[in-house]
This record gives structure tokens, sequence and C-alpha cells, in this order.
């Protein structure tokens, strides 16, 4: 190395000069390419939506969403209406599925009453409601969008992660995990009781729809554990909504 | 004589055989356990490396008169950070099927010693031609240990390849799981990719004795 790189004059120059020329650039990208990126979130947001309620191009054992040139078309014709509830109001709202569920928890743990979205959708003359939720798995968060009927019966599901080890956690999003949803059951006697994703349920079939479990993936266990942690504490907050639906 | 001289060949095979980047130089070992647990993740992993590390290498050494000796490290990170972060959001605007695939490994390609140790060790000695084969050899060396060890990893621990049921089905009991054949749990487990990588290093040394350190 030459004298001149080492002195300290250059040396801070050579930093703020690569600040700024990194800095802009990345600010440049991502700026300029925000709109397109906003927009593929929303068309997945509708798309995992579609998907927990059974509308989806699914083969054989893997998840296939409907494809994005059709998600707008398909998600104004099956979900028949966006709520928004908070507390014991409840109200319509079409950009309901835009919701943040990550600023409302944090806004609930402010002190705030969160928003909690709610989305009806109908196929084949059969009503699912579909509720999103967030949770924390292994290494950062995992969501999900659980499609029930009005009993809390699952009806589809689809989970997602951000970081969860390949191969492992990252099997949340697997047809044969998501799949172990279907038909179970949330509530037990009249009260609600969330699933439990399980090691050593002796029921990897998963036969037993009214067990309020589901069959854990080995070597995954702070992720499953994550996963019905999630679905305990989040959707419990939506069983005043099915208790009041039954009451009317 | 090839497309290459013998030199600039030797940049490319060296690191597929005795100077193995994982078993010879121990860099990337981090990854090695962390995304080996299936086969797909682990070759997409190592194309993502490919690219990182060959563009990589390419940038350092086109900057190696410039760069000041003092802050090195930090400007090789910067580098290497802001060509994941542009390349992950481009292709999140163009790409986002794609690019969701590839989010995890984001984080895991910016910290990948096997990054850094390249930049460090090569391309800020050497012109950009010569570290773009460094980048590509080293990263193909990597490659292969990742996806020998992923290979292993997912056949034994979920009886599958590339999420084919190569072995039958261990619920419904069919092909070998009939025949009372389990699944080996345990490699699934960050210690079994360390197993795996110690065997391979065995395999490798006791057949090249030159590899073996004088203590």
């Amino acid at each position: 190395m030459s004298n001149r790189t080492d002195s300290n004059i250059y040396t801070i120059l050579f930093a703020i000069a690569m600040v700024i020329v990194v800095g802009g650039l990345l600010a440049f990208t991502a700026s300029a390419l925000r709109p397109k990126i906003d927009n593929n979130e929303r068309l997945e947001k509708q798309q995992n939506i579609l998907y927990a309620m059974g509308v989806n191009a699914n083969d054989e054992s893997s998840a296939i969403f409907v494809s994005t040139d059709e998600a707008p078309e398909l998600f104004a014709k099956y979900i028949t209406k966006q709520l928004v509830i908070q507390g014991d109001d409840i109200s319509e709202n079409t950009e309901a599925y835009l919701i943040d569920v990550k600023k409302e928890q944090t806004s609930a743990k402010a002190g705030n009453e969160r928003k909690l979205p709610l989305f009806i959708g109908n196929k084949d003359g059969k009503t699912f409601y579909i509720a999103p939720i967030r949770g924390k798995g292994l290494w950062d968060a995992i969501w999900a969008y659980v499609a029930m009927d009005e009993n809390m019966v699952v009806q589809g599901a689809y989970f997602d992660h951000k970081g969860e080890t390949a191969g492992l956690g990252a099997n949340i999003k697997q047809r044969y995990f998501m799949d172990d949803f279907i038909g179970e059951n949330l509530m037990n006697n009249g009260s609600f009781k969330g699933i439990a994703v399980a090691k050593g349920n002796n029921d990897p079939k998963n036969t037993d729809k009214n067990d309020n479990e589901v069959d854990a993936i080995a070597g995954a266990t702070i992720t499953g554990d994550g996963v019905s942690a999630m679905l305990k504490s989040e959707l419990r907050q939506y069983v005043s909504y099915f208790e009041n639906l039954k009451n009317n | 004589m090839g497309l290459l001289s013998k030199k600039d060949a030797a940049l490319i095979k060296d690191p597929l055989a005795d100077n193995n980047p994982i078993t010879i130089q121990v860099l990337g070992i981090c990854s090695a356990l962390a995304i080996t647990a299936e086969l797909e993740a682990a070759i997409v992993m190592s194309i993502s490396v490919l690219f990182v590390l060959g563009i990589g290498n390419v940038v350092i050494s086109l900057m190696r008169n410039i760069i000041p000796g003092k802050i090195r490290i930090i400007v090789q990170l910067i580098v290497v950070a802001a060509l994941v972060i542009i390349v992950d959001q481009v292709l999140k605007a163009f790409a986002y099927e794609l690019s969701k695939t590839l989010s995890v490994f984001v984080g895991l390609i910016i910290t990948n010693c096997i990054i850094m140790g390249r930049f460090e060790a090569f391309a800020l000695a050497n012109g950009p031609w010569r570290s773009f084969l460094d980048g590509i050899g080293n990263s193909l060396g990597y490659g292969v240990i990742l996806i020998i060890v992923a290979f292993f990893r997912e056949l034994l621990g979920a009886g599958t390849l590339l999420g084919f049921k190569v072995l039958g089905d261990p619920i419904e009991k069919t092909g070998a799981y009939a025949l009372g054949y389990e699944n080996n749990g345990f490699m699934l487990l960050a210690p079994m990719a360390l197993i795996v990588v110690g065997i391979i290093i065995w395999i490798q040394r006791s057949r090249n004795k030159a590899l073996i350190e004088d203590n």
C-alpha cells in the first residue's frame, strides 16, 4: 500500500465519499423501486388470503397461489366483506387487508384498542372468515392467514415466515404442515383453546380433528411453539366476534 | 491451452480440491451448518454466493489501489452489503417470487466469512479478471461441499431429495419404511452438519497427506 492511502485525511475523505455514494445509491434504488415493491406486496396479501380460503392453484403436493394477474379479480369476486373490528365497533373497509398487523400489535401494547381485520369470503355457497395473524418464530417473524367457519373450525391456513431455518422451521409453509390444520377445531367444549403444534401426539396422520393438536415438524420445536402461541393469542381476540355472530 | 492459462485455470480448480474454502481454508462454515438441512436451500445458497463473490471480488479488485488500509474491512463489508441489498430490492420489484425464496439468504451472504475471506486474501492483491476467477472457483468449491452435506442430511434425515420422497413415505410406511427403516432426525440438526463436514475433511486429508499440518 502506498503512503497516500495510509494518511488519516485520505481515510476520512474516503469514508465520507463512500458513505455518500453508497447511501445515495441505496436510497435511490429503494425509492425508485418502492411503488413496484408495494404493489407486489399488496398482490401477495390478496394471494395469501385467497389461498387460505381454498382459492389456489395447488397441485398434489405443493402450495401454489393463483397468479398475480388474476389475484385482484378473484379477490374482488370471493371476498365479499372486509371488516375492521375495534372493540365493540365493527366497520367495513375495503382496504382492511392492507392493515399492518405488526403496527396494530405495537399500538395495542401502548394501550390503544387494536384494529382487528377480518375478511369474509364466499366460495360455493360456503362462508369463510379469514383472520391475518402474526407471531414470533425462532429467528424472526412468522405470520399466517387462517380461514375459519362460523364455529371457529379451521377451513384452511397459509403460514409464512421471514427467516426460519431452511429445511426445518421454514417447512411451516409446506402443504403437509398447513393442510393438517384443515378441520381442526379452535374451540374445545365451548371455550377457546387454540391449536397446539404438538410433539408425540400419536396422531401423525392427524385423523383426530378435535384434539386441538397437529403434528409438529421434527427439528423445528421453537418455530412450532411460536405457531401454537401465535394461534392462541391472536385468534382468541376474534372469539367475541364469533360469539356475537351466533347470538344474532 | 484452452481458454484460460494454466495459472488462471488453477484459480478455478484448486478451490474444488486441495484448497477448498470449507474443508481447507475453513471459511463459510456457519452457512454450511445453517442451510444444509435440505438440498434445495444448499443449491440456492451456492448460486447466490457464486454471483455475489464473483461480482464482489471484481469490485474490490478494481478498488484495491484506492481503499485505505486502515478501514479496508469496513469498506469490504459495505461493498458486499450494498451489492446484496440492491440485488434483493431489484428482485423484489421484478421477480417477487424468487426474492421470497432468496430473502432468507441475504443476511447469511452478507456475513458469510468466505466473501470477506476472499476479498481480503485475494481481491485486494490481484487484478479484476483473476479475482473474478478466484471468486467463481471458491464459490464452486464452497457449493460442492454444501451440496454434498445437504445431500446426506436431507436423505438420511428426512428421507427426501429436493423434496421428493425417494425412500418412500414414513407415515404411510411404504418403500424402505415398510422394511422398518427410520429417518434419523438428528441429521437435520446443526451438529450433524459439523460431523458430516468433519468426515469430508477426514477423507480428503487421508487421501492427500500433504494437507495434514505438522504439529
